[in-house]
């Protein structure tokens, strides 16, 4: 079955990893942009990094007949650091009309505090003032809950925010129903230990249904696994669901969410 | 959405599977048991006993799954107050 990974950090990844994700089916991915694992010093440092995910990856991908977009921002964790976080919004301007580009992403909390908020507020802005969609980390662990409500809160109370044009990322059993309900597109990530299992995201199928719901691995460079999606695919068929049903979850949903975005020029294979 | 198969079918699939899980909890608390030191005093081992015993209640239809009760135990609170006290 042909699958979209909506959220999947391929710079951390190798070009043997995109060949065995053509194999298993992915014909299109999307990348947003992340925290390296270290803390950079410089705008510059992002604007080299939004050239890998706007020019490198899309024509590494496109070697395997993977089409890349991306997402661009300056993440939660380094957002700690207002000033940097003020110079790569005033940067990110210059990369909004690359062909590949499809909104301001992955913002959001880390550990929930008064400068993360800041920073996620004056994103919010950003999106609003070029009109772009966005795509939302929710924190890890005990702090997902009380940042998964904080991020809802802020997006809520601004009358300019069109919760169709928002996905929420990392949902679990605990934040799922809220975000679907107030409208949004959720995502779930498939992660070992520190998210969702393949069958616990099943379990959340089940239970709010396949509207509006996502899936992805969102392999980085820690433990975590590209070919995840594959993984709830045959988790969905060992529990005899519907290829409707799951064709919606992993190829049509991601499609109908992302075509919202002027840049989202995907061709589906013949 | 109803799950397709009947829970029989869940029951004989995932039998092993759950056995298999609760001796690996089972193990896990053995050899805290048997490491040096006492741990007994510290909140996560509070917080492990009471997700054990949300996966022994029963489920009714008025209250959250156990999974989202588990999560909420492990979770950190929210106050709507927040925006107030960051003078966001």
């Amino acid at each position: 079955m042909d699958y979209f990974d909506p959220h999947i950090h391929m710079v951390s990844r190798t070009t043997d990893d995109y060949e065995t994700l053509a194999k298993m089916g992915c014909v299109g991915m999307s990348e947003p942009a992340f925290w390296a694992g270290f803390d950079r010093g410089s705008v510059d440092s992002f604007r080299d990094y939004f050239h890998q995910l706007t020019d490198f990856e899309p024509k590494r991908a496109a070697q395997y007949g993977i089409q890349h977009f991306t997402w661009l921002c300056i993440n939660a964790k380094e957002a700690e650091n207002v000033e940097l976080s003020r110079e790569v919004i005033a940067m990110i301007p210059e990369f909004l009309d690359r062909s590949n580009v499809l909104g301001i992403g992955e913002i959001g909390l880390n550990k929930n505090t008064k400068n993360e908020s800041t920073i996620f507020l004056e994103h919010m802005e950003l999106a609003i003032q070029y009109n772009q969609q966005i795509l939302i980390h929710t924190p890890h662990l005990e702090d997902k809950y009380q940042g998964t409500r904080m991020i809802l809160d802020m997006l809520t109370s601004d009358s300019r925010i069109d919760p169709t044009r928002v996905l929420v990322d990392h949902v679990e059993e605990h934040t799922a129903a809220e975000v679907l309900d107030r409208g949004f597109w959720a995502g779930m990530t498939l992660y070992p230990i520190t998210k969702c299992t393949p069958q616990r995201a099943v379990d959340i199928i089940e239970m709010c249904g396949g509207e509006r719901l996502l899936v992805n691995s969102a392999g980085d460079w820690g433990p975590s696994k590209p070919t995840a999606v594959p993984d709830l695919i045959l988790e969905m068929r060992r529990r005899e669901h519907s290829e409707e049903l799951i064709r919606k979850v992993v190829y049509d949903n991601p499609i109908e969410f992302f075509s919202q975005s002027e840049n989202f020029n995907f061709r589906p294979r013949d | 959405m109803s799950i397709p198969m009947n829970s029989e079918q869940v029951l004989d699939r995932e039998y092993l599977e759950i056995r298999g899980k609760i001796l690996e909890v089972a193990a896990s608390l053995d050899r805290l048991d048997r490491a040096d030191g006492d741990v007994t005093q510290d909140p996560r081992m509070a917080l492990m006993h009471q997700g054990l015993q949300i996966t022994l209640q029963s489920n009714d239809a008025h209250s959250d799954s156990r999974a989202k009760q588990i999560q909420l135990l492990f979770s950190r609170e929210y106050a709507d107050s927040w925006r107030q006290e960051f003078e966001l």
